[in-house]
């Protein structure tokens, strides 16, 4: 049974999964990193491409993205070009299901009079098609498409280009965010995060079990609903499986965002307008493209370096390892502030591949509790939570409506971040605080989550209800 | 005098967190704030041993709401006073 959405996913598991094993096992030397590929696609049919000695070219690649990548590039997300299918870039096209019939909805509808019948056909002059989409709508049988590569689709920071020469499509780095939506869309799996889950291994066996120095796992919030559809498997199984893997405790990340709440409503206050920094990836979009708003940006950490904040300053020798949806936090954990305190950043993805590594079989396993946060830091994983957190924040602190009126403006996916960001930037917007969500449904919609399901949402919000302390007060009072 | 209350999870699901407010009432009440620190730690690695705190180098399991109160005389007030 596989733990995934997709079988790119599946293919990136199996190979992050053989070079953890020779990690584990101190064997990283390039030999046994060549036969990678043989483990991987075995002799016999091609199953993904036109035979398996591309098949394991391929393969290859995705090695040194799993050893972390070409380190001489700074972008978490690289393109593997051998991978890349070069998907047809045609535009609208007429697809045979037209009937040629005689409305011409579509020669109607159309604004530059590009389309014409001829022969009973729909035919587009695309001299003239600005690929506004109007036919499309416009007819009767479905029978005109555009043909967007759906990498270019996914990526609404317009930050892919596709090479005129070569077919392949590049990253346009002054533009991308890293919210890794290509990663997850390209449906040939050419577009990958680096991983660094060799760092990882090295951490945790350097460690000697803890006697060296301890490894703190923080798991983001949506944890929760990563294994929630699978009956047999709890998230106190998953904590033992962590600690398994050789990290000394499994702390919440939410409560993180606890503390990130409770002092982001005062800055809200100070500042009187403000953009939440929780989202790297928001971060980055604004910093890319609405200069003019950096200064509004929370001066926050985001949750996760709040936490690892905290940990280093109670055990300084001890070594912070990030687990989460997302590939922008590999990004934010290179950044000046973050990356003394979080030693590493591994995804959903990963550490299934690491626990595959380890052979620990997660429905096998005893429990072991996981609770530090409140419910409105475990709600940070959905979209909402952080407003729904940070007006929380605001009443427990008694700050009235008649000192400070928050109006937060939750926005969901990146759409709505760059609208919101767009009136902001005119003074046009009604709202005082912008929550910033870069993936759609908030952090549980992440690129590098096992799987995402319309039921997330409500596996977060029902798991938020088991927190033992009720209010975020109640939660950060231990680091009073 | 430095106090550490474990805030891991097992601890917490104990109540290692009522365990530390009522620590710092009882040193509020001795006025003890000057000589006495609590603070907290994320995981003294005793989870299976009831709360857990640290008093200086020493480790202290089974601590809860029953016996706090006695182990504050027994271990914090005798040795600060």
């Amino acid at each position: 049974m596989s733990f995934f959405d997709n079988n790119v996913q599946q293919l990136k598991y199996e190979v992050l999964s053989e070079v953890a094993k020779l990690a584990f096992a101190n064997e990283l030397s390039a030999e046994k990193l060549m036969d990678v590929a043989g483990i991987v696609v075995p002799e016999g049919k091609a199953r993904m491409r036109c035979c398996i000695y591309k098949e394991r070219a391929i393969v290859n690649e995705r090695v040194k993205i799993a050893m972390g990548g070409n380190a001489k590039k700074t972008n978490v997300v690289e393109v593997l070009e051998i991978a890349c299918d070069e998907c047809p870039v045609d535009g609208i096209q007429v697809t045979p299901a037209c009937r040629g019939c005689i409305a011409h909805r579509c020669v109607n509808a159309c604004p530059k009079q590009a389309i014409e019948v001829v022969d009973r056909q729909a035919v587009i002059d695309k001299s003239r098609c600005v690929e506004c989409g109007r036919c499309i709508a416009a007819c009767s049988y479905s029978a005109i498409t555009k043909h967007t590569r759906p990498c270019v689709n996914a990526c609404k920071a317009n930050a892919l280009a596709i090479n005129k020469e070569t077919k392949k499509v590049a990253i346009k780095e002054d533009k991308c965010i890293s919210c890794g939506a290509c990663v997850y869309r390209c449906p040939f799996g050419a577009i990958v995060d680096k991983s660094y889950i060799t760092q990882a291994i090295r951490i945790l066996l350097e460690s000697r079990n803890n006697a060296v120095f301890k490894v703190y796992a923080v798991v983001a919030p949506s944890f929760a609903s990563q294994y929630a559809a699978i009956p047999e498997i709890t998230i106190e199984k998953v904590v033992t499986a962590i600690k398994k893997l050789g990290f000394f405790s499994v702390i919440e990340a939410a409560l993180g965002a606890d503390l990130v709440a409770y002092s982001e409503a005062d800055e809200l206050v100070e500042k009187g307008f403000l953009t939440s920094s929780c989202c790297p990836a928001f971060v980055q979009y604004i910093q890319k493209n609405f200069a003019a708003l950096e200064e509004h940006v929370s001066r926050n950490l985001s949750p996760m370096a709040r936490l690892a904040k905290e940990i280093k300053q109670r055990d300084p020798y001890g070594k912070v390892i990030f687990i989460g949806p997302c590939i922008a936090k590999k990004a934010e954990r290179q950044l000046a502030g973050v990356k003394d305190l979080v030693d590493c950043v591994l995804t959903f993805e990963e550490l299934q591949a690491l626990l595959n590594a380890k052979g620990i079989d997660l429905r096998a396993l005893e429990e072991t509790p996981l609770n530090n946060a409140s419910f409105f830091g475990r709600i940070f994983a959905r979209t909402g939570g952080l407003s729904e957190a940070v007006v929380q924040a605001l009443q427990e602190k008694e700050i009235s409506r008649e000192q400070f009126d928050c109006k937060p403006l939750a926005c969901n996916g990146i759409a709505e971040c760059k609208t919101a960001l767009l009136k902001a930037n005119k003074r046009l917007l009604a709202e005082n605080f912008i929550e910033g969500m870069i993936c759609e449904g908030g952090c549980i919609g992440g690129p590098a989550c096992l799987t995402h399901s319309s039921k997330d949402r409500a596996f977060v919000d029902s798991y938020g209800q088991k927190a033992i302390e009720k209010t975020i007060g109640d939660a950060v009072a231990v680091f009073e | 005098m430095n106090i550490y209350v474990c805030i891991g999870s097992s601890c917490h699901q104990r109540s290692s967190y009522a365990v530390m407010r009522q620590l710092k009432a009882m040193i509020a009440e001795n006025r003890l704030g000057n000589s006495v620190f609590v603070s907290s730690a994320f995981c003294l690695g005793h989870c299976a041993a009831g709360v857990t705190i640290q008093i200086d180098d020493e480790i202290i399991t089974g601590v809860g709401m029953g016996n706090i109160a006695d182990i504050f005389q027994d271990r914090i007030l005798a040795a600060v006073r």
